[in-house]
């Protein structure tokens, strides 16, 4: 099959596999560190009373939205030589793309991550207290509860951080062999109008959301069999 | 010895409607106690009260051990326990939820195996030990938030309606785990019921919400 689609459009196989393992290290990391920053935040926002948290929460959900190439340009403007950011030299680099796409993962995970924590049941944490739970823990067991809300969200986080491409095409420039990811190949190619190349690209994006989906669901559902997690509830 | 509530002039409104109007009462260790009283009478709010899940507006819930008051923190509310109406499941296995409050306390996971699954024998569970607690049906869940409870082997036991809702069969079952529990010796309850014949079955004294206050029944 994939043979057939190499024949089709005579990509060399190198730089495809190339584009193709930039993608997932530039949105699997991106989206690492959003989730490593967004469940904290989430569960603080979800379960810790303080002033502006509302304020925190509507921002969270405001910049769901964000639309990417504002977010590319405001980058580009911090990033390229003359911004405040110049100095580190990272526009046009997977690094500069990696924090495009934590930039835009992270109020997705986080709001979603936020909304299963709120929306557990009050009833679980006074059960969590009745049966003699420190407030540390109390916290824990409601996190715990939010769980498959909380792998959803970072399923949304990955569905955008994968077909996005606003944002890194303008901070990551798409240098052939650098920089370049599926995305924004296949804007290049389809203005080439190579159709073939960005097909095939299309297409492995769509297997590849379709992989992790799958991925993602079979871990939710083995947390849902039971047993499975006789050893992992603490 | 033992535990004793001392229950003072404790008052509580909710949006200007007075609930509980300066209730008074000493829980003695040891004994059964079944509460009655109409729906919205505030019976609920009391067990939140002594359970320590909140606090009268004005009033005081003291627990004291041979005639001194003990201060309010973790060791006190881990040798009480109260199962809500709802129990409050968590979504893991009937195991889990069984363990729970055993692991937190940090026992040994050998002990905590034991433990759980003599529980589970006495409450008519051990072939549901596997299972998704979720999945249970409304009587095996109320039987689930009793084995939580039971498990810890705590000194005081609030029980809020534990057979609300529940067939003839199922009552039985729990009558008969608040009997052996009652037998034991070991442990102070305080249930709430809506039926007269099972509170004359369960406690050794009566008490009534009436007008805010508790009255013997
Ligand atoms: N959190 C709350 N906010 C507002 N009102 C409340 C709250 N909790 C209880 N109440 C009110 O206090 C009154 C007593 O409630 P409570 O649950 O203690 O009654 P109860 O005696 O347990 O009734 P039931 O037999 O129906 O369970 C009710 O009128 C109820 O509406
Ligand atoms: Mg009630």
């Amino acid at each position: 099959m994939t043979e057939f689609f190499l024949f089709l459009s005579q990509i060399n196989p190198g730089e495809l596999w190339g584009i193709v393992w930039l993608s997932l290290w530039v949105s699997g990391a991106g989206l690492l560190l959003a989730t490593a920053l967004a469940l904290p935040l989430a569960a603080l926002l979800a379960l810790k009373r303080f002033p502006g948290r509302d304020a925190v929460v509507n921002i969270l959900h405001t910049f769901m939205g964000l639309p990417p190439v504002v977010l590319g340009l405001l980058l580009y403007l911090l990033l390229s030589r003359a911004g405040p950011l110049g100095v580190l030299g990272l526009l046009y680099t997977p690094t500069a793309m990696i924090l495009a796409q934590t930039i835009l993962a992270l109020p997705i995970v986080a709001a979603l991550a936020h909304s299963a924590i709120v929306n557990v049941d009050p009833v679980v944490r006074q059960a969590a207290v009745t049966l003699g739970a420190t407030a540390r823990q109390q916290a824990f067991t409601v996190i715990r509860e939010a769980r498959y809300g909380i792998v959803s969200g970072i399923m949304a986080g990955f569905g955008r951080a994968n077909a996005e491409l606003g944002a890194v095409l303008i901070v990551g420039g798409n240098i052939a062999g650098y920089t370049r990811v599926m995305t924004t190949s296949i804007a290049l190619e389809t203005d080439k109008g190579n159709f073939e190349l960005g097909i095939v690209l299309g297409l492995i994006l769509l297997a590849l959301s379709l992989l992790v989906n799958l991925a993602l669901r079979r871990l939710q559902k083995r947390g849902q069999s039971a047993g499975a997690e006789l050893s992992s509830w603490a | 010895m033992g535990l004793r509530i001392e229950v003072t002039k404790v008052a509580k409104a909710y949006n200007g409607n007075p609930v509980l109007r300066d209730c008074s009462y000493n829980f003695a260790p040891g004994l059964t106690y079944a509460l009655q009283g109409p729906n919205g009478s505030g019976k609920s709010t009391l067990l939140r009260f002594l359970a320590l899940l909140e606090a009268p507006d004005t009033g005081s819930v003291d627990y004291l051990e041979n005639s001194t008051v003990l201060p309010i923190n973790l060791e006190l509310r881990r040798r009480f326990t109260l199962v809500l109406p709802r129990p409050g499941i968590f979504n893991t296995t009937v195991f889990n939820n069984v363990a729970y409050g055993l692991k937190i306390r940090g026992v040994k996971s050998g002990e905590i195996e034991a433990r759980v699954d003599t529980i589970l024998e006495t409450v008519g569970l051990s072939h549901k030990r596997s299972q998704r607690a979720l999945d249970l049906s409304s009587g095996e869940t109320k039987r689930l938030g009793l084995a939580r409870a039971m498990v810890l082997a705590p000194e005081i036991l609030f029980l809020d309606e534990p057979t609300a809702n529940i067939d003839p069969l199922n009552t039985d079952i729990i009558e008969e785990i608040i009997l052996k529990m009652k037998a034991g010796g070991q442990t102070t309850i305080l249930l709430i019921t809506h039926d007269p014949a099972q509170a004359e079955r369960l406690g050794d004294r009566l008490l009534l919400m009436k007008e805010g206050k508790l009255v013997p029944g």
